[in-house]
C-alpha cells in the first residue's frame, strides 16, 4: 500500500474583511501519497492558492482564519501544532515553490546566502558547509557554472534560473511534500519544459509527493496522477487523471475542457466557452458557486450544496444534475467526442 | 494584393549610460523582419518574451517609429507619413493591448473611453457618436446600460471588451492585437477568441494577432510566423507550420506546449532545448538560434539565413535556417550538408557591431 502523507479534511479557510466575509476555501478534502502528484486546478479566485498556504499555515490572519478542517501530515495534526513547531514542519517536512521568481526571491542577499539560509535554519550546519550544499544543490538543479552563481544576486539570474533557485532552496531539506503554486505561469514555454523536468527529477530522487497548483490544463495532464477542480471555493470534481479528462461529470470540467484551443487537433474547432463572469466570492450562494454560469442549473443548486457522489474509483463529483442526465447532456457537446476518441 | 506590406523593418533601442547619457549600445528589438497581410486575414506573431513582437506591431502602427524598414498599408507608406497623415492612417489600423487593467483609463467612465477616438477625428454629432458608443458595446456584448461605469467596476474579460470595443469604433481595416487574451482565466479568454472571431466574419476585419501561447495562435491564425531574438525565423501556412515545423526553433517550440490530454502527453517526445535566450542587446553572431540549436554547424555562426522557400509548399512556407527539416512523402529527415535555398541574409547587427 502506498505510504499516506498527507490528509486534509474538510478544509475550510475563510477571510474576515471589512466588507465582509470570503470563503476562500470552503470545505475541501484530499490526500496525497508517497510519489504522488495531486494537480490543483481552477481559474483566479477558486481558492486553490489558499488551500496550499491552509495546509503551511501560511494564510495572513488578520484576515484570513482555517476556520474548520483537519490537516494531518503522516497522522500528525498540523493545525494543533504550535507556530514554533510549525516552523520546523516548513522546509523539513513541506516546502513550497512560489509563482513568481522574481519577487519571491530577496534582491539584496546572494543567491547563495538564501539557500544556505535555508539550510542552517533546518539542518545543522556551518555556514561555509551550507554554501557548499548551495553550490551542490544549484547544480543539481541544472544551474551552469553554478559555484560561481551561488555568489550572484538574483537580478543576475534569468526568470527560468530564479525558478531553478527556488526549487534548489525548497529541496535542500529532503522535504517529503513539495508544493509548486504555479510555477512555471511567469516563465516562457521553452523554459517551462525545462523546469517540470527538474520537479519530476526531483520527484523522483525524493520520492516526494508534489502538489501542482495551476490553470493549465496541459501542465495537470503532463504531470498529475490525480485531479481536483476548484471552483469559488468548492472542490467540484476530484479523480485521476484520466477519469477527469475523458469522463469528467461537472459542467465546469466540461467547460474548462471546452475552452481550449488544441495544438494538436487538425480542425479547428469553435471553443465552447463558459457563459457569464467568474463569481463575487463576497456573494457567493448557499448552494453551488456555479450556479449562474452552468448551463444546466435546476432549481436545488442554488440552495444547497450538493452532496460528493462517487462516479468512479476515486472520482467524486457535487452536483444536483441526476448521473443519467448528466451523461446525456456531455455527449450532446460538440467537443467531447473527440475527447474520449 | 495585401493590406498590409512590411518589409526589412528594424527598430534599435539605444542603451544610455552616464551623466551624459551617451548611448554605449543597442537593443536589436526587431531586425530586418518582413511580412505581409491580406485583407481578411489573420496573420500571428508568436515567440517567447523578448522575441520582438510586440515591439513589431507598435512600430507598424507608428506607435515607436522605426529605425528602418518599410511599412505599407494598403498603398499608403506608412513610414514617410506626416503626423496628420498618421493620425488618418489609425482610423483603418487599431490595436488591442494586453492588459486590460493597465489600458483603460480609471477616471473615465466606459462611454468615453470607447468614445474618445470617435471625439478625436471628430466623427458625427454628439448625438450621433453616442448612438455608436451603444451600437459598439452590443457588438462586443456588453450592455448599453454600462455605459456610465467606471473601468474598476469590470472584470478582466468585460475589460477586454471594452479594448475591442474601442479599437473597433473608427471601422479600422487593420487590427493588431497585442497579447489581447493572455491575461485572462481559461473561460473567459474563450469567449474573447470567440468574440475576435464573430468580428472578422461580420466585419471583414484584418488581424495580427501577437500572442506567445501558440494554441491560442494556430486556433486564431491562417498563416503564422514564429520569431527569436528580433528575427523571423519560420513563417508559414498555420497548418503547414505546426504539422511540418521546419525550424529546430519552433519544433522546440510546439514540442514544448502541454497539452491538456493524458495520454497524447504520456506519449509525447520533448525537445529541451539548452540555456536561455541571449539578451538582444548583444545578440549572437551568425543566425541568432545556434548557441541553443542541435543542428548548429560552422556555417551557422558565420551569418543569419533568410527566410527561403525550402519544402513541397512553395511561397507558403519559408524558413530561415541551413539544416531545415524536410518531409518528404511524409518522411521527416534533416539534411546533414548545407541546404542550398539558405542564403546568408543582410548585414546583420553582427556586421554592425563590428564597425
Amino acid at each position: 500500500m502506498a505510504e499516506r502523507l498527507l490528509e486534509v479534511k474538510d478544509l475550510s479557510t475563510h477571510f474576515f474583511t471589512h466588507v465582509g466575509v470570503v470563503k476562500a476555501v470552503n470545505g475541501v478534502s484530499f490526500t496525497l501519497d508517497r510519489e504522488e502528484t495531486i494537480g490543483i486546478v481552477g481559474e483566479s479566485g477558486s481558492g486553490k492558492t489558499v488551500a496550499a498556504l491552509s495546509v503551511m499555515r501560511l494564510v495572513p490572519d488578520p484576515p484570513g482564519k482555517i476556520v474548520a478542517g483537519d490537516v494531518r501530515l503522516a497522522g500528525r495534526d498540523l493545525l494543533a501544532l504550535t507556530e514554533d513547531e510549525m516552523r520546523a514542519v516548513r522546509g523539513n517536512d513541506i516546502a513550497m515553490i512560489f509563482q513568481d521568481p522574481m519577487t519571491s526571491l530577496n534582491p539584496v542577499f546572494k543567491v547563495g546566502d538564501q539557500i544556505a539560509e535555508a539550510i542552517m535554519l533546518h539542518q545543522d550546519k556551518k555556514k561555509d558547509e551550507a554554501w557548499e550544499m548551495a553550490a551542490a544543490l544549484l547544480e543539481r538543479v541544472g544551474i551552469p557554472d553554478a559555484k560561481k552563481r551561488v555568489n550572484q544576486y538574483p537580478f543576475e539570474f534569468s526568470g527560468g534560473m530564479r525558478q531553478r533557485a527556488m526549487i534548489a532552496m525548497a529541496i535542500s531539506c529532503n522535504p517529503d511534500i513539495l508544493i509548486a503554486d504555479e510555477p512555471t505561469t511567469a516563465l516562457d514555454v521553452t523554459i517551462q519544459a525545462q523546469i517540470m523536468d527538474v520537479i519530476r527529477e526531483m520527484q523522483t530522487q525524493f520520492r516526494s509527493g508534489v502538489i501542482m497548483i495551476t490553470h493549465d490544463l496541459g501542465v495537470v495532464a503532463e504531470i498529475a496522477d490525480k485531479v481536483m477542480v476548484m471552483y469559488g471555493g468548492r472542490t467540484v470534481e476530484y479523480g485521476p487523471v484520466d477519469a477527469i479528462y475523458y469522463d469528467p461529470h461537472h459542467p465546469y470540467t466540461w467547460g474548462l475542457l471546452g475552452s481550449l484551443p488544441r495544438l494538436d487537433l487538425a480542425e479547428k474547432h469553435r471553443l465552447q466557452p463558459i457563459k457569464g463572469q467568474p463569481p463575487d466570492l463576497l456573494l457567493l450562494p448557499p448552494g453551488c458557486p456555479f450556479v449562474g454560469r452552468c448551463a444546466y442549473e435546476v432549481p436545488r443548486c442554488r440552495g444547497e450544496w450538493p452532496p460528493l457522489e462517487l462516479v468512479g474509483p476515486d472520482h467524486g463529483v457535487h452536483c444536483w444534475i441526476p448521473v443519467e442526465r448528466r451523461l446525456e447532456m456531455r455527449a450532446g457537446l460538440p467537443r467531447f467526442k473527440e475527447w474520449v476518441a | 494584393m495585401s493590406l498590409l506590406e512590411v518589409k526589412n523593418l528594424k527598430k534599435y533601442f539605444p542603451i544610455k549610460t552616464g551623466v551624459l547619457k551617451r548611448t554605449t549600445g543597442q537593443v536589436y528589438a526587431v531586425d530586418d523582419v518582413s511580412f505581409s497581410v491580406d485583407k481578411g486575414e489573420t496573420l500571428g506573431l508568436v515567440g517567447e518574451s523578448g522575441c520582438g513582437k510586440s515591439t513589431t506591431g507598435r512600430t507598424v502602427l507608428r506607435l515607436i517609429e522605426a529605425t528602418g524598414g518599410s511599412v505599407t498599408f494598403d498603398g499608403v507608406d506608412v513610414m514617410a507619413a506626416s503626423r496628420a497623415e498618421v493620425q488618418k492612417l489609425r482610423r483603418d489600423m487599431q490595436i488591442i493591448f494586453q492588459d486590460p487593467y493597465a489600458s483603460l483609463n480609471p477616471r473615465k467612465r466606459v462611454k468615453h473611453i470607447i468614445g474618445e477616438p470617435l471625439d478625436i477625428h471628430g466623427i458625427g454629432t454628439e448625438q450621433e457618436r453616442r448612438r455608436r458608443v451603444f451600437e459598439l458595446m452590443e457588438t462586443v456584448g456588453l450592455s448599453a446600460e454600462h455605459a456610465e461605469r467606471y473601468p474598476h467596476e469590470f472584470s478582466g474579460g468585460q475589460r477586454q471588451r471594452i479594448g475591442v470595443a474601442r479599437a473597433l469604433a473608427l471601422r479600422p481595416r487593420l487590427i493588431i492585437c497585442d497579447e489581447p487574451v493572455s491575461a485572462l482565466d481559461v473561460s473567459i479568454r474563450a469567449q474573447i477568441i470567440n468574440l475576435l472571431e464573430d468580428l472578422q466574419d461580420e466585419l471583414g476585419l484584418t488581424y495580427v494577432f501577437i500572442a506567445h501561447d501558440l494554441s491560442v495562435v494556430k486556433h486564431l491564425s491562417d498563416r503564422v510566423a514564429v520569431m527569436y531574438l528580433g528575427k523571423i525565423v519560420e513563417i508559414s501556412d498555420s497548418d503547414l507550420l505546426y504539422d511540418h515545423p521546419q525550424h529546430p526553433y519552433t519544433e522546440a517550440l510546439l514540442s514544448a506546449v502541454p497539452i491538456p490530454d493524458p495520454a497524447t502527453e504520456r506519449a509525447r517526445r520533448r525537445i529541451i532545448l539548452e540555456g536561455d535566450v541571449p539578451s538582444p542587446a548583444n545578440p549572437p553572431k551568425g543566425c541568432v538560434f545556434h548557441p541553443r540549436c542541435p543542428r548548429a554547424q560552422e556555417v551557422c555562426t558565420s551569418a543569419m539565413p533568410a527566410l527561403a522557400v525550402t519544402g513541397e509548399a512553395g511561397e507558403r512556407h519559408q524558413v530561415a535556417c541551413y539544416f531545415p527539416t524536410r518531409y518528404e512523402g511524409g518522411r521527416r529527415s534533416v539534411s546533414e550538408s548545407s541546404f542550398a535555398g539558405a542564403q546568408p541574409g543582410a548585414a546583420g547587427p553582427a556586421g554592425a557591431a563590428d564597425a
